[in-house]
C-alpha cells in the first residue's frame, strides 16, 4: 500500500453465480480500473471510488470464495472474486480507506456500522502511516471520535506502547475506552424502552353489534406483553406453533377466552373449556406462575410473620371491591377456576413491569420472533436462578438459625476484611503540624522527668562556658553544603510560579522535555489504572498481568531517571519535584505489594499532580501554534485542502457536491 | 491603625529581636543532630555577628521557656555591656550567664505547677512574641531615628494548639506594624503557626536541613537587614500550612464553623460564639430534620 496502488489478478462479476470474467483490478488513488484479460472483453470497468457507496466482502472463514462486492450510487454493484483471502483483504482496506476520505465522517460513521471496530481503527491507521503529509485534526465538534482518537497521537502512542511491548492486551486497553471505539452514541439509544404499565385491558376488542363480530388487535407489543404475563400461554404457543396450529388459530382461540372471562359468563367458558382443550389452557389459572409463586413464598425469611387470619380477608367485606366495567366482581365459590380478578391482573402486570423487558424493540418483528426471544431470555434466567434455589434453601436454613441465636450469647463476628488503614496524609506534605496529643505522646516517651531535663540545659550552658566554643564554629565541608543548598533552592522558580496569570510550570520547560514528562504521567495513569482493576488477584491470569505492570513500571521509573540526569541543571530539581510523586509510585509502591497496597502514600500526592498536569495539558494542546496555524488555514479556503490531496479532513456539513464537482 | 513608616537612620542597619527557644522537654528528647550545647554556639556566634555589622545594629534576645519567658540581653542598654571574663568575649559570657538564671528561673516556676502541665512540651511562644512586639513598640514611641525593627524566631517545640488565639493577634498586630517575623525552625516538623506568621508578615521561614551548619544558615539568610532584603532572592517555603485551631477546644482543625461577626473558629456547632456574643441561627440539617419531624407529627 506504500506505493498507493494496488494490483491484484481478480475475476468480474456482475452477479454471484455469474463465472466471471478474468482480468486485472488495479486500485489507485482515487479510482479503480479493472482490465479483463481478453482486451475484446466489453467488461472494462474504470471508476471514480467517490460513486461507490458501499462494499461488502466474504468473512474468512465462510466457505464462499474470496469476493468483494461494490455498490455505486447508482444501485449497481460489482463483484470481484479474488484468488486469496489476503489479495481480498488488500484490496478491500483500499477501498475502505478511499471511502474514508471521500465521506467525511459520515461515510465513517456508516463504516463503522457496518463492520468492525478495530478494523476500521487498523485501517486509519495504515492509512495515515503511508500518508505522512500534515494530518489535520480539525474541531473536535463533529469528529468521529474514532478519528479524532486516531489522530491524537498522545492515545495512539499509548496503545503502541503498551499494546505493541505485550504488556496490555487489546481488549484490556480498550475495556476503559469503548466510547472512543463505538460510533457516535445520539445515533441509538442505549436504553430499552420498557413496558407501558396500561393494562392489557387497553387493547378493548371492537365488538360490532350488527355482525355479531368481536375484533381484536395484537400488536408484537401487546404480544410481549401477552407473553411476560402469562407464561402458561407463551409456553403453549411455543408447543402449538407451527406444530399443531398455524399462529392466527392460536391467536384466535386466544381471544375468544379473552372474550369470554370478560363476558363473565362462567357457564360458557366451563362448557367451552370442556370441549376444547387448548382453549381451556387459557381460561385456566396460569400453573407456571402458580409454581412460581410457591416457590417464592417458599424462600421467604422464615422469620417474617405471615399468618393471616379472617380479619385480613378483605375482599368478603360488604363495600369493598373496584368496579372493572361498572359492576361489582364477587368471585363466585367453585367456579373460581375460570375467573380472573382484576387484582391478580393488576398484581401480575405490575409485576412484570417492574421486572423489565429482556427483549429490544428490533425484535418485535412477529410473533414468532417475539416468542422465541422471550423463551431465549427465560431460559438464561432459569439456569442462572437454579443455582439460587438451593443457595436460597441454605440461606434460609441459615436464616432460622440465626433468628434463633441470641444476640448476646453470641460470639463476636470475626470480618475477613482487612482494616482499613488511612495514612495520614499530613505526613505525605511538606508541612506536618504536630498535633497537641501527639506532642504529649512524644513528651511522655522522653524518659526524662522535667527536672533533668532543667539539668541538661544547664548542663550544656555550663558546658559552654567552660569550653568556649568550637573552632571553628561551622565546618567548612558543611558551610559549602549549606550554601549550595540555599542557593540551589534561592535560583528555583517554584516561588515566582503563580505569580503570573496564565503561566505555569510545564510551559517554561522545553517542549521536548515537556512533552516527554506528559507521556510519561499517562502512561503511568494507565499503568495504575489496570493496576487497580485488576486488584483482588483472584486467578493467574490477573497475577500475570500484575507482574507485567509492576516490570512496565520499573521500566518506566528508570525512563524517568535518565530523563532527568539529561535535562538542564537548573530545571532539574523542578522537574525532580514533578516526578517525584511518579517515582514514589514505583518506590513505595510496588515493592511492598501486596500486603500494603491500602497504605500506600499514592493516593495523597499523584492526583494532585495529576490534576495539575493534566490541567497544563490541557492548556498546552489548545493553545500550541501549530495547531492553531492549521485551523486558520482550514476555514481561510476549501480549495486549498482540495489540492492538498494528502490531507484528512473532517468537517461537520462537508458538502458532498462540492466534492464532486471539483 | 497603622503606624508611619520609620525612618531608618541609615539603610543597613537592623534592629532584631531574637527569640531563644529554651524549651528543656524539647532538647531533651530532640533526636536531631543539634543539641542544645551547638545551638547556644551558633546562635551566639550569630548574634556577635550582628553586633558587628554596623555599630548602630542592636539586638535584643529573649528566652521562650516552658513557663515564662524573659529579656536577656538588650545591646543598647548599658547594664548589659560588661567586659569579657576568660575566653570568651562579653556577648557571650553575659548571654550565658543570663539564660542560666532563665533556666532556673523558668524551672521554679515549673515546680509550682507540677503535674498540671505534663503534657504540653511547647514553649511559649505567644508569650515572647507579645514581649518583643512591645519592646518594639517602646521603639516606636521612643523617636524617630531608630532602625526598621524585625524579629527573628528559633524555635524548636512543637506548636502548642492552645496558644493559637494569642499567636495569631500577634502575627496580626506585627503585620499592622510592619514589622516581618523570620523564623529559622530547628525541631522535625514544619510549625504551621510560624509559616503563617511568616508568611502574613512578610518574613522568611526557613527549616534548615543540615543543623550542624545552623550558623551557615542564619549567616546567609537572617543577617541581611530589610533594606538589602529587597536586592536578595531569600529562600521561602513551598507552601504554608494554614490549618487552625478550634477556639473551643484549641484543638488543630481543618473544617469547622467560622463566626460571620468575628471570625472565630469552632469545631462544634454553638449557639452562641463565644467571643463575641453573637447568637447563632439553627444549622442548615437542624432546620431541615426540624421540617420533617413537624410535618409527620401533623
Amino acid at each position: 500500500m506504500s506505493s498507493g496502488q494496488v494490483t491484484k489478478r481478480v475475476k468480474y462479476k456482475t452477479s454471484v453465480k455469474d463465472a466471471g470474467t478474468p482480468g486485472r483490478l488495479s486500485l489507485v488513488k482515487e479510482r479503480l480500473v479493472f482490465r479483463p484479460n481478453n482486451p475484446n472483453s466489453a467488461s472494462k470497468l474504470d471508476m471514480q471510488f467517490k460513486y461507490i457507496t458501499n462494499h461488502r466482502y466474504t468473512k474468512e472463514g465462510s466457505n464462499k470464495a474470496p469476493m468483494l462486492n461494490l455498490t455505486s450510487n447508482q444501485g449497481a454493484s460489482y463483484i470481484f472474486e479474488f484468488e486469496s483471502y489476503e489479495d481480498l483483504h488488500t484490496c478491500r482496506d483500499f477501498v475502505g480507506c478511499a471511502n474514508l476520505m471521500k465521506f467525511g465522517h459520515k461515510g465513517v460513521a456508516e463504516l463503522l456500522h457496518r463492520q468492525q471496530k478495530l478494523q476500521i481503527l487498523e485501517l486509519i491507521r495504515k492509512f495515515i502511516q503511508n500518508n505522512p503529509a500534515e494530518m489535520i485534526c480539525s474541531s473536535v465538534q463533529g469528529c468521529c471520535k474514532t478519528i479524532d482518537f486516531v489522530l491524537h497521537s498522545e492515545l495512539q502512542k499509548l496503545h503502541q506502547q503498551f499494546v505493541g511491548g505485550g504488556v496490555l492486551t487489546e481488549a484490556e486497553f480498550w475495556a476503559t475506552r469503548k466510547k472512543l471505539l463505538e460510533k457516535d452514541s445520539n445515533r441509538k439509544a442505549k436504553q430499552r424502552g420498557g413496558l407501558k404499565s396500561s393494562v392489557l385491558a387497553e387493547s378493548k376488542p371492537f365488538i360490532d353489534g350488527r355482525t355479531n363480530r368481536v375484533t381484536f388487535n395484537l400488536t408484537p407489543e401487546i404480544v410481549r406483553e401477552i407473553f411476560s404475563e402469562k407464561p402458561a400461554v407463551h409456553r403453549a404457543y411455543l408447543n402449538f406453533v407451527p406444530s399443531k396450529m398455524a399462529d392466527k388459530d392460536f391467536w384466535t382461540k386466544y381471544c375468544r377466552a379473552e372474550y369470554l372471562q370478560r363476558s363473565k359468563n362462567i357457564a360458557a367458558a366451563i362448557a367451552e373449556a370442556a370441549e376444547d382443550e387448548e382453549l381451556a389452557i387459557f381460561l385456566k389459572p396460569d400453573d407456571i406462575l402458580a409454581n412460581e409463586t410457591r416457590r417464592k413464598i417458599r424462600r421467604v425469611d422464615p422469620t417474617l410473620d405471615m399468618e393471616t387470619d379472617q380479619g385480613d380477608d378483605y375482599s368478603h367485606l360488604p363495600d369493598h371491591g373496584i368496579f372493572r366495567d361498572g359492576s361489582k366482581e364477587v368471585p363466585e365459590s367453585g367456579n373460581e377456576l375460570y375467573q380472573r380478578t382484576l387484582l391478580q391482573d393488576l398484581n401480575r402486570h405490575a409485576a412484570v413491569v417492574l421486572q423489565g423487558t429482556p427483549i429490544d424493540e428490533d425484535q418485535l418483528k412477529d410473533t414468532q420472533t417475539v416468542a422465541e426471544a422471550l423463551e431465549r431470555s427465560k431460559q438464561e434466567r432459569s439456569t442462572a436462578s437454579k443455582d439460587d434455589d438451593s443457595s436460597a434453601d441454605q440461606e434460609r436454613l441459615k436464616g432460622i438459625s440465626q433468628a434463633m441465636t441470641i444476640d448476646d450469647l453470641r460470639g463476636s463476628n470475626d470480618h475477613h476484611l482487612a482494616p482499613l488503614w488511612i495514612k495520614d496524609p499530613r505526613d505525605y506534605f511538606d508541612s506536618r503540624q504536630a498535633s497537641s496529643v501527639k506532642t504529649s505522646i512524644e513528651a511522655t516517651k522522653g524518659t526524662m522527668s522535667s527536672h533533668e531535663s532543667y539539668g541538661l540545659l544547664r548542663e550544656s550552658i555550663s558546658q559552654i562556658k567552660s569550653m568556649g566554643l568550637n573552632h571553628p564554629v561551622v565546618a567548612s565541608e558543611v558551610a559549602q553544603k549549606v550554601l549550595s543548598v540555599l542557593t540551589h533552592n534561592i535560583s528555583s522558580t517554584k516561588y515566582n510560579l503563580g505569580k503570573k496569570p496564565g503561566e505555569s510550570l510545564l510551559d517554561s520547560l522545553p517542549t521536548s522535555v515537556r512533552d516527554e514528562l506528559l507521556h510519561h504521567h499517562i502512561s503511568i495513569e494507565e499503568l495504575m489504572k489496570h493496576f487497580w482493576s485488576s486488584y483482588p488477584i483472584t486467578n493467574k491470569y490477573l497475577n500475570t498481568k500484575v507482574t507485567k505492570l509492576k516490570d512496565e513500571m520499573s521500566k518506566m521509573d528508570s525512563q524517568l531517571q535518565k530523563l532527568k540526569e539529561a535535562v538542564q541543571p537548573d530545571i532539574r530539581h523542578q522537574i525532580t519535584l514533578l516526578i517525584r510523586p511518579m517515582q514514589q509510585v514505583d518506590d513505595y509502591f510496588f515493592p511492598k505489594l501486596p500486603s500494603s497496597i491500602i497504605r500506600s502514600p499514592l493516593f495523597y500526592r499523584t492526583p494532585f499532580l495529576f490534576v495539575w498536569c493534566r490541567r497544563s495539558r490541557q492548556q498546552c494542546s489548545t493553545t500550541t501554534p501549530s495547531s492553531r496555524r492549521e485551523l486558520q488555514k482550514l476555514e481561510k479556503s476549501r480549495m486549498d485542502i482540495l489540492e492538498r490531496r494528502n490531507l484528512l479532513t473532517l468537517y461537520v456539513g462537508w458538502n458532498r457536491n462540492f466534492v464532486e464537482t471539483s | 491603625m497603622a503606624t508611619l513608616p520609620s525612618k531608618p537612620i541609615a539603610d543597613d542597619v537592623s534592629l532584631l529581636v531574637v527569640l531563644i527557644d529554651t524549651n528543656p522537654f524539647f532538647w531533651s528528647t530532640s533526636s536531631s543532630s543539634l543539641n542544645f550545647h551547638q545551638f547556644v554556639s551558633h546562635v551566639l556566634v550569630f548574634l556577635d555577628l550582628i553586633v558587628r555589622l554596623s555599630q548602630l545594629n542592636q539586638i535584643v534576645v529573649i528566652a521562650t521557656g516552658h513557663n515564662t519567658c524573659d529579656y536577656i540581653y538588650d545591646s543598647s542598654l548599658d547594664t548589659d555591656q560588661v567586659t569579657g571574663e576568660g575566653e570568651l568575649p562579653a556577648l557571650y559570657s553575659f548571654v550565658l550567664q543570663r539564660l542560666e538564671e532563665f533556666v532556673d528561673k523558668d524551672e521554679k516556676l515549673g515546680a509550682k505547677q507540677e503535674g498540671l502541665s505534663e503534657k504540653r512540651a511547647s514553649s511559649l511562644l505567644s508569650g515572647s512574641l507579645s514581649m518583643a512586639l512591645c519592646y518594639i513598640q517602646r521603639v516606636f514611641r521612643s523617636g524617630p531615628l531608630h532602625p526598621q525593627p524585625r524579629i527573628l524566631c528559633l524555635q524548636g517545640s512543637p506548636d502548642g494548639s492552645e496558644q493559637y488565639v494569642s499567636i495569631m493577634n500577634a502575627i496580626f498586630s506585627a503585620q499592622r506594624s510592619m514589622v516581618p517575623i523570620d523564623c529559622c525552625y530547628v525541631g522535625s516538623h514544619n510549625s504551621a503557626f510560624l509559616q503563617q506568621a511568616s508568611y502574613i508578615t512578610g518574613g522568611v521561614y526557613v527549616k534548615p536541613q543540615h543543623l550542624e551548619g545552623l550558623y551557615q544558615y542564619l549567616a546567609t539568610v537572617f543577617a541581611v537587614d530589610l533594606h538589602s532584603r529587597s536586592f536578595l532572592q531569600l529562600p521561602r517555603p513551598a507552601g504554608v500550612d494554614f490549618r487552625a485551631s478550634c477556639f473551643c477546644h484549641k484543638t488543630t482543625i481543618d473544617m469547622g464553623y467560622v463566626c460571620s461577626v468575628c471570625l472565630s473558629i469552632f469545631c462544634k456547632h454553638h449557639d452562641k460564639c463565644s467571643t463575641c456574643g453573637s447568637v447563632f441561627g439553627k444549622a442548615q440539617l437542624d432546620a431541615a430534620s426540624d421540617r420533617k419531624r413537624k410535618a409527620s407529627e401533623s
